[in-house]
């Protein structure tokens, strides 16, 4: 019961302390934390359109954030969640834009299509790891280039002819929803969030309460028990490793199919995937806690975009404190240590 | 007024829900060897520690050689003259013996460490008390029993009186023990004290003057070991009488469960581990493998159980050969292995009891259905193991981690058990235990034995084997040397079989 409150006041504090630290650096420059704060809160809650925003900005951060939970629970570090969402992206807007069908087929299909692309991108560094044992941080990171510079070619030079982005995805393949952006003054919530939902309900079945659940969370924990066991290390190793990968293009096909509707070719990376690292440790690798760290994280995001017009606060000073509060999140390790140590000499 | 070197007078020691410590007072005189003995899980190591600066007691009071000290951390403790040998080695070990004793106190010239100088003081150190030590030598390249020495050597150069030893026996081979108590009675003669933390009855009445008990976390009180018996010493630590003879009928073995022919095992060095090894067990009769860790018996354990590949050689259980099948396998073709090293194999320790129970059956029915687990029946089955092998645990639900090492092996032994297999290896199953889950272990085994299951007992304590088998195989490099019956053996015969030396017998016998 202890360790339960604990787990929930950690990541509370973790963001209590990144949020204390932003206002002393907005003191430090001249600019007043209290009213930059309230800018981020109105930015990201003041009104239905900024709602609207945050809920779409939360909606791919779930699917990363459980797709790197996913894998933490099997003991595995998905740092390829970054490049799981581009090939997903891609391979969603590719369906979108080039298939035609109606939409009870058209949807379902980008949908599936690029949790496929996600699931077959995680899929080779857990058969790397699986079979020679070699690291799947460092494959991860090298599947985010690939990925990135893969697509951009793909876009520029199969999907157009030259141009810099794809067209807009079929009607049929849209997530976006009427019903929902003209109840939040034309923000472009979409349909996915409730996929989002559905999908952590999912993952909590999958790690919570069946036998592959069982196995992999046995192989996270220890895997030379689970050898003993009869389990087969490497199998559960890939399965992981593809579920995780597949929320992961399920956030990418949130992008293409939901926010953007196309994919640009892009110099850099989107960030959600990595973003989706500090969402799953916020939200303690638990499903119904990478819901709330991802809205959290959306609430951030967008809220963020309001500090500079409503409170001036420069953007560089924006992304510093957004990046402190992650900082903090991260590193709850040493917060929990903290309160241990505060325990310990209360007693 | 006695001598004391050091006094632990009523220390109370609580941690949050519980009480380590509960009024326990030991007096080490100058010159003894003190034994403190207890159960785990009884408070030993918390004393310790108490003592060592790592926790601070509530109550009671701590005087060195008559002055109350206050030991606020392990420093003060070692400035004290208290050294600690500890149960696992705490040794680095790509350096030579005399790096590690100079650790964190290197004698420095101008920042440059004077390893000469040094090797000469350790040399001159192992020789005055006899401990035989090379100075020079790497720590992987010595035995297990020198190493224990460096241990002391350590405590030694730090200026140590009082030495406490924490269980320094479960390692070594019986002839190692001999030197060890040896090294005690030098230790005495130059003026040393001794703490000798325990639960084996047989060495604290061999060496020790007195004995210290405690019992979950209380002092039960010192006794004089010179009027005091085992039988009494073991009623004392657990509150309750012991049988220390296994009652057992004769074996009645009957047909081979498990028959090994011409094994051949590597190790992950890609070294042959188990050369050439054959081996029968029969259904209704234990066989214990009795040999100094390392000879082979973790990679013959291994491949039986389908963990390690065998590349060459069968293995046949119920005339079925399983060579080299996958750990499930064998499991389903009638294995239960109660495994040497209990958190690295036997047991998630994240996990919760209840799904420990169930870790070889948790995809069968009922405890799966659909791929989907169905905790009303693990659950269910949990409690009736808990209650039916004794494992003290607050709930099932409780991890497997918070349970003391006699309860989780309980658990293991339940899950194992349970599934009635027709072979059961048991590795070193009573390890680290007290007397009172090894009666029960002990018993269980010979249980299964009357119902005609097969047994093989891996085990390093020559007590055990000689106490619990029916027949005694010795493993040494890597294949069994010899095949005594316990009733006809001594534990000198045993001793000198397991280091290779046994072939004057052999000569004898033909």
């Amino acid at each position: 019961m202890e360790n339960k409150w604990f787990n929930i006041l950690v990541p509370i504090i973790s963001v209590l302390i990144g949020l204390f630290a932003g206002a002393l650096i907005m003191l430090f420059f001249g600019y007043n934390p209290i009213q930059g704060y309230i800018a981020l809160f109105k930015g990201a809650f003041g009104d239905l359109y900024f709602f609207g925003e945050t809920i779409r900005q939360t909606t791919p951060y779930i699917f990363t954030g459980l797709a790197v939970a996913f894998a933490f629970r099997a003991g595995l570090f998905n740092i390829g969640a970054e490049g799981q969402v581009i090939v997903g992206w891609l391979a969603a807007v590719w369906v979108g834009t080039t298939i035609d069908a109606p939409m009870y087929i058209h949807l379902p299909l980008a949908l599936l299509v690029a949790a496929i692309a996600g699931a077959l991108w995680g899929f080779i560094p857990g058969l790397l790891k699986a079979g020679l044992g070699v690291h799947e941080v460092i494959i991860t990171i090298m599947l985010n280039y690939i990925a990135l510079y893969s697509s951009n070619a793909i876009i520029r030079s199969i999907l157009t002819e030259n141009a810099d982005k794809t067209d807009m995805v079929a009607p049929t393949a849209s997530l976006a929803s009427e019903w929902l952006a003209n109840t939040t003054y034309f923000s472009r919530m979409h349909y996915g969030i409730f996929i989002a939902i559905l999908a952590a309900v999912a993952m909590w079945f999958i790690i919570e309460r069946t036998k592959l659940g069982f196995e992999l969370k046995s192989v996270g924990y220890n895997k030379h028990a689970s050898k003993y066991a009869g389990m087969s290390v490497k199998r559960n190793i890939i399965l992981a490793m593809v579920i995780s990968g597949l929320f992961a293009g399920l956030a990418g096909s949130m992008e293409g199919l939901g926010t953007y509707g196309n994919m640009t070719a892009s110099s850099g990376f989107s960030n959600i995937g990595f973003d989706g690292i500090a969402v799953a440790l916020l939200g303690a690798n638990n499903a119904f806690g990478v819901v709330l760290a991802a809205f959290l994280f959306g609430a951030l995001k967008v809220g963020a975009l309001n500090m500079p017009t409503q409170a001036g606060v420069p953007n560089e000073l924006v992304d510093i404190i957004i990046a402190l509060i992650i900082f903090f999140v991260a590193s709850s390790y040493l917060i929990r240590w903290i309160i241990l140590r505060f325990k310990r000499e209360g007693k | 007024m006695e001598d004391y070197v050091i006094e632990m007078l009523h220390i109370r020691k609580e941690f949050p829900g519980v009480v380590a410590n509960d009024d326990v007072t030991i007096q080490l005189k100058r010159g003894e060897v003190h034994a403190l003995l207890g159960e785990n899980g009884a408070g030993k190591s918390t004393l310790m520690n108490v003592l060592f600066g790592l926790y601070q007691p509530e109550e009671g009071e701590i005087r060195v050689k008559g002055k109350k000290v206050s030991i606020t951390d392990p420093n003060i403790a070692n400035n004290l003259g208290i050294g600690m040998v500890h149960q696992h080695f705490m040794l680095v070990e790509p350096f030579t013996v005399t790096q590690n004793i100079i650790l964190g106190i290197e004698p420095t010239n101008k920042g440059k460490i004077n390893l000469k100088q040094a090797e000469r003081e350790v040399q001159e150190l192992s020789d005055q008390y006899g401990l035989r030590v090379d100075a020079t030598a790497k720590i992987s390249d010595i035995s297990v029993g020198m190493q224990q020495r460096v241990e002391i050597l350590k405590t030694l150069y730090r200026g140590a009186d009082v030495l406490i030893f924490d269980e320094p026996t479960a390692v070594l081979t019986p002839q190692e023990i001999a030197e060890l108590m040896e090294i005690f009675r030098t230790l005495l003669a130059e003026g040393k004290s001794i703490i000798l933390i325990t639960h084996k009855l047989k060495e604290i009445m061999e060496i020790c003057d007195r004995c210290t008990v405690i019992r979950k976390g209380k002092g039960i009180g010192t006794v004089n070991v010179a009027e005091t018996t085992v039988t009494e010493l073991a009623s004392l630590m657990v509150g309750r009488d012991i049988s220390f003879q296994t009652n057992k009928q004769p074996a009645e073995p009957k047909q081979t469960v498990l028959k090994i022919d011409n094994l051949f095992v590597k190790d992950s060095r890609k070294v042959d581990m188990i050369k050439g090894l054959n081996l029968n067990v029969r259904a209704g009769e234990i066989v214990g493998i009795a040999g100094i860790d390392g000879n082979g018996q973790s990679e013959l354990i291994e491949a039986i159980t389908g963990l390690r590949k065998a590349h060459s050689g069968s293995v046949i259980i119920n005339e079925k050969p399983i060579t080299n099948l996958s750990p499930r396998k064998v499991t389903e073709s009638g294995v239960g292995h109660i495994p040497q090293d209990r958190h690295k194999f036997g047991l998630v320790l994240n996990y919760s009891v209840a799904e420990n129970l169930v870790l070889q059956t948790y995809y069968k029915r009922p405890y799966s259905k659909f791929k989907v687990l169905n905790y009303k029946q693990i659950l269910q089955k949990a409690e009736q193991l808990i209650e039916e092998y004794d494992v003290r645990t607050p709930s099932p639900h409780t991890k497997a981690r918070a349970l003391s090492g006699g309860n989780q092996q309980k658990a293991i032994i339940a899950r194992e058990v349970d599934r009635s297999p027709d072979l059961l290896i048991a590795a070193q199953p009573t390890r680290g235990l007290d007397v009172g889950a090894i009666e029960f272990i002990h018993q269980k085994l010979i249980e299964e034995r009357n119902k005609g299951k097969a047994i093989l007992l891996v085990s390093f304590e020559l007590d055990e084997i000689l106490d619990v088998s029916d027949r005694i195989a010795v493993i040494y490099d890597g294949g069994i040397v010899a095949d005594v019956k316990p009733e006809e053996t001594s534990e000198q015969e045993l001793g000198l079989l397991m280091a290779g030396s046994g072939h004057v017998k052999d000569g004898e016998e033909s």
